[in-house]
């Protein structure tokens, strides 16, 4: 079942603004308990009660996986968005109860690699952030190359320079600077693992490279969470619970069931871990499919995934 | 021709592919015997991919038959060694140095290839990188669980052990951080009770 459904309820201790862009949100449990462990990558899903609409927006968790006193995420301004991340941004104080969805790693270390080698562009620094972390205490080689378009946006980077000056290398858009991908990737020693967070064109350029240069796609790893695209509203039928809802502009499938009560499995909410896969019984029309999880083949009108994907045509019939 | 159909059996005896070219940060291949057909056939498949390889090459009873097809294939180091033991050093160097997305091509005997794999992944080399190609002998590396000696190229079944004289029956049981196959004593509980000796596989 969804891990979703299994909630913390934290207080905000802290908000702290890094820049034009980014802010840090810091957690403890609301009634004073320690808050579960966690792996370095993972994620958790922060439930935003918006007046009636309840907004649901998976973050990387980045502090330290063994601290239980407190969970912190980054979160950057998206005003383009669907109005989680500003929502975060201009409404929630510290002292504000929210519930967090139990934590959850679809980007976990690699812990048999001998050598870790990352990649972030902006945002996608914070889950190295608490892997990092978790490799301090562990110990375990790594390497971290993050671009980030100034100095001033590269969040974090000082911290993790002044922790590990030579371990980490930066690169800055407006300095004309570039990861010297190809040179990196075909200079690793064996047993290393690649991981990228970051924006999509960034991902497809990683992931292509060290493809091209022979790595076994079992040592690249790549997160990258979508968040769900508007489009035109549409209806569908759901033939298990007998329901029929239409999903609004601004609103994923996924949400739009969770409003009418159906109970509908999510891990990630952006198209990466697979929970949320759904029967397609029929269709007339057009699926879009925008997610990472399902194969081209069947992307055959068989399975949608409800957390980004859409549709458009007359008749949706979904096993739900 | 030098390659053999082995007949199926357990979970843990190793099973082999058929060599094929693949893209890749470096290419290192190692071959014994009639495994130098396999890097041919690489070769001759790619042979752009082969003027980057460094080969090591172990001729064994072959002697020149391969070592100059393997030359005019033109790899970037062709290096030829007298037997196994006397390129380990240079293989653990060029598989240390081998960046991730290196490709390993191993073809020949079992006992080659299973000590070759044995090192390559102790070295930290992902196992999917590693293609293998049995051509030639159907000898077995054997250890005797007995006495811990191993013996090379064994033929028959039962043989006796080089090191301690046991009667050992060879069994499929693999090991592959030895490489080597099992060889069990047949007569312990009535010795001299020997079934004759039978050539592998006939
Ligand atoms: S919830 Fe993870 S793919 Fe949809």
């Amino acid at each position: 079942m969804s891990a979703g459904l299994e909630k913390l309820p934290v207080i905000v201790t802290a908000k702290v603004k890094l820049n034009d862009l980014v802010t840090r949100f810091e957690f403890a449990h609301a009634s004073g308990k320690a808050l579960p462990p966690f792996s370095g990558g993972a994620h958790t899903v922060v439930e935003m009660q918006d007046g009636a609409k309840t907004r649901l927006n998976p973050y990387s968790l980045m502090s330290d996986p063994m601290d239980p006193t407190q969970y912190a995420i980054s979160v950057r301004r998206d005003a383009a968005g669907r109005g989680g991340s500003v929502f975060l941004h201009d409404k929630v104080q510290v002292g504000d109860k929210l519930m967090l969805g139990m934590p959850v790693n679809l980007f976990a270390l690699d812990l048999t690699a001998r050598k870790h080698l990352m990649i972030a562009g902006g945002i996608g620094i914070t889950p190295f952030v608490a892997q990092i972390k978790q490799l301090q205490t562990t110990g375990g080689a790594f390497e971290l190359h993050y671009s980030a378009r100034s100095q001033a946006l590269a969040s974090y980077a000082d911290d993790l320079r002044a922790a590990h000056p030579k371990r980490v290398n930066l690169y800055l858009d407006d300095q004309n600077q570039q990861i010297p991908l190809e040179r990196l990737l075909s200079g690793q020693p064996p047993g290393t693992h690649v991981y990228v967070c970051g924006p999509r064109g960034m991902i497809d350029w990683v992931l292509a490279t060290a493809e091209r240069l022979g790595w076994p796609p079992e040592a690249v790893h790549s997160e990258e969470f979508l968040a769900p695209q508007s489009g035109k509203p549409f209806t569908v039928d759901l033939a298990q619970t007998g329901k029929t809802i239409t999903v609004g502009e601004h609103e994923s499938l996924l949400e739009a069931m969770e409003r009418e009560g159906v109970d509908a499995p999510y891990l990630c909410r952006g198209g990466a871990c697979g929970q949320c896969e759904t029967r397609v019984i029929a269709h007339d029309g057009t699926l879009q499919h925008n997610d990472h999880w399902l194969e081209d083949d069947e992307r055959d009108g068989s399975k949608i995934m409800p957390c980004v994907s859409r549709f458009e045509g007359s008749r949706l019939v979904l096993d739900r | 021709m030098s390659t053999f159909d082995f007949p199926p059996s357990i979970a843990s005896r190793p099973t082999y592919g058929a060599l094929a070219p693949r893209a890749g940060a470096a290419q290192i291949m190692l071959a014994d015997a009639e495994g130098a057909e396999a890097l041919l056939a690489v070769a001759q498949a790619d042979p752009e991919l082969m003027h980057r390889a460094h080969v090591i090459y172990i001729p064994k009873h072959t002697g020149e038959r391969f070592t100059d097809p393997l030359r005019a294939a033109a790899p970037d180091i062709l290096h030829i060694a007298p037997s196994y033991p006397a390129c380990t050093q240079r293989l653990h160097r060029v598989f240390s140095a081998a960046p991730m997305g290196a490709q390993i091509y191993l073809a020949g005997t079992e006992g080659l290839i299973g000590q070759a794999m044995a090192l390559a992944l102790q070295i930290g080399i992902p196992k999917s990188a590693i293609q293998t190609e049995h051509r030639g002998s159907v000898a077995r590396r054997v250890q005797c669980v007995h006495c811990k000696g191993i013996t090379e190229d064994v033929m028959t079944d039962p043989f006796q052990c080089g090191h301690c004289g046991l009667n050992l029956f060879v069994r499929d049981h693999y090991s592959r951080r030895l490489a080597a196959f099992q060889g069990v004593c047949i007569d312990a509980e009535d010795p001299g009770n020997v079934p004759p000796s039978v050539e592998l596989y006939s």
